[in-house]
């Protein structure tokens, strides 16, 4: 095989696994990192620097569009991105210390935390969970227009939401993924924000939270361009066509079949990592 | 009066097309790497990435990357592409400084001066 041969199946993967992650909700750096690892045998370090890079790509483009249209909560994001860079640098330090088994094993873990998560029933907000202080003092409140009526609402919770950001800003460090579906349970979840407007603020604040990992796993050689662009060319029109796609599939059966691919990726993984065969 | 002009939505918009350019930007950059890297090596074989080596100090450093892509390096090119890439949020949240400066919210000042401070820490090992 020729590098460019090679380069050219990497491209179409990532095209794949960036339609898929639009698809399934999850995102694409969790389709890559597998895609990389166990199609192409890559090490789970280049991996991970390349899945990286193309979350930054991908999210900043969605989130462009998302903060033209006036939902994205710019002061929560800003806020709550104290919380994900601080453990995305921490993640990506730990990163560079613990075996690729290690990696291995809790990127599948959180890969079938995410495929699960996403068959939950969306939540019932019981309850307001009471005034928040800090939201007050900070202003974290906005309103955004459907085409019924204007939406005003607040954040609750403000320090568990903080709490929860950390630990999704930690994860996308270690593991070269934008921890999305983490991102929007804290804010639809705990802060208790409607669910519109924490997708968007999450999409926002994946490009910043994986921008602070990425500085790091640039200065300890964990980047290489030959392998990154094709991912990064790849994953930005895959996740674009199917942000676009996405609207009009109303099949549970396509949603059910991705999700049962990402599962299967899941298991191998965590096999692998496992039995120490990456 | 400046808080008019730095008005929500404005700030929205830049926000939003300082996103969209600096996107653009990178992967064209990374695209003419791409084209300059396969038209000189496209037929050799491919590296093996199953054994992780570690990128050469060239490729870690913004002095080492930008050399390399003024040698016309098609590696280089596309590394440099890449931290345009990386750069994109960075400058978004300066933009975010500047607008809640302007707007007169020094609490977000300085939550905004917190979050650049992390993400120019991440970048300093690659810019010393």
């Amino acid at each position: 095989m020729t590098l460019l041969s090679m380069t050219a199946l990497l491209w179409s993967g990532a095209l794949t696994a960036g339609l898929v992650g639009a698809l399934t909700g999850l995102g694409g750096g969790v389709v890559i990192v597998p895609m990389l690892a166990l199609g192409f045998g890559v090490d789970v370090r280049y991996a991970i620097g390349a899945s990286l890079l193309s979350v930054i790509a991908t999210s900043s483009g969605a989130a462009a569009a998302y903060v033209k249209e006036g939902i994205t909560n710019i002061r929560v994001g800003m806020f709550l991105e104290v919380a994900t860079t601080m453990g995305a640098i921490a993640g990506a330090l730990v990163a560079t210390h613990v075996s690729t088994s290690a990696v291995a094993i809790l990127f599948g873990a959180v890969l079938l935390g995410s495929v699960a998560t996403s068959f939950r029933e969306p939540p019932g907000k019981s309850g307001d969970g009471g005034e928040d202080r800090l939201a007050g003092w900070l202003g974290l409140e906005g309103s955004y227009r459907t085409a019924l009526e204007e939406v005003h609402y607040r954040a609750r919770r403000v320090p568990l939401g903080f709490g929860v950001m950390v630990l999704a800003g930690a994860l996308s460090g270690l593991l070269g993924i934008g921890s999305g579906a983490l991102k929007v349970i804290a804010m639809d979840n705990v802060m208790r924000l409607p669910f519109k407007v924490s997708t968007a603020t999450s999409n926002f604040m994946i490009g910043v939270t994986a921008a602070a990992s990425a500085g790091i796993y640039v200065t300890r050689g964990y980047i290489d361009p030959a392998l990154a662009f094709p991912v990064v060319l790849g994953a930005l029109p895959g996740a674009l066509v199917g942000s676009r796609l996405l609207p009009r599939i109303h099949s549970n059966v396509l949603r059910l079949l991705f999700a049962g691919v990402i599962g299967i990726l899941a298991v191998e993984m965590l096999y692998k990592g496992i039995t120490g065969r990456l | 009066m400046a808080w008019t002009r730095w008005n929500e939505e404005r700030v929205d918009q830049a926000i939003g097309n300082t996103l969209r350019a600096g996107v653009l930007l990178a992967v064209a950059i990374v695209a003419v790497g791409a084209a300059v890297f396969l038209a000189r090596h496209g037929a050799e074989r491919p590296p093996d990435y199953h054994v992780f080596r570690g990128e050469p100090g060239e490729m870690r450093t913004v002095s080492g990357i930008l050399e390399a892509a003024l040698r016309g390096s098609g590696r280089g090119i596309i590394q440099l592409g890449l931290l345009f890439l990386i750069a994109t949020p960075v400058a978004r949240v300066i933009l975010s400084v500047a607008a809640f400066a302007a707007q007169g919210d020094r609490k977000f000042v300085v939550v905004t001066l917190m979050v650049l401070g992390a993400l120019l820490y991440s970048l300093l090992g690659a810019l010393a």
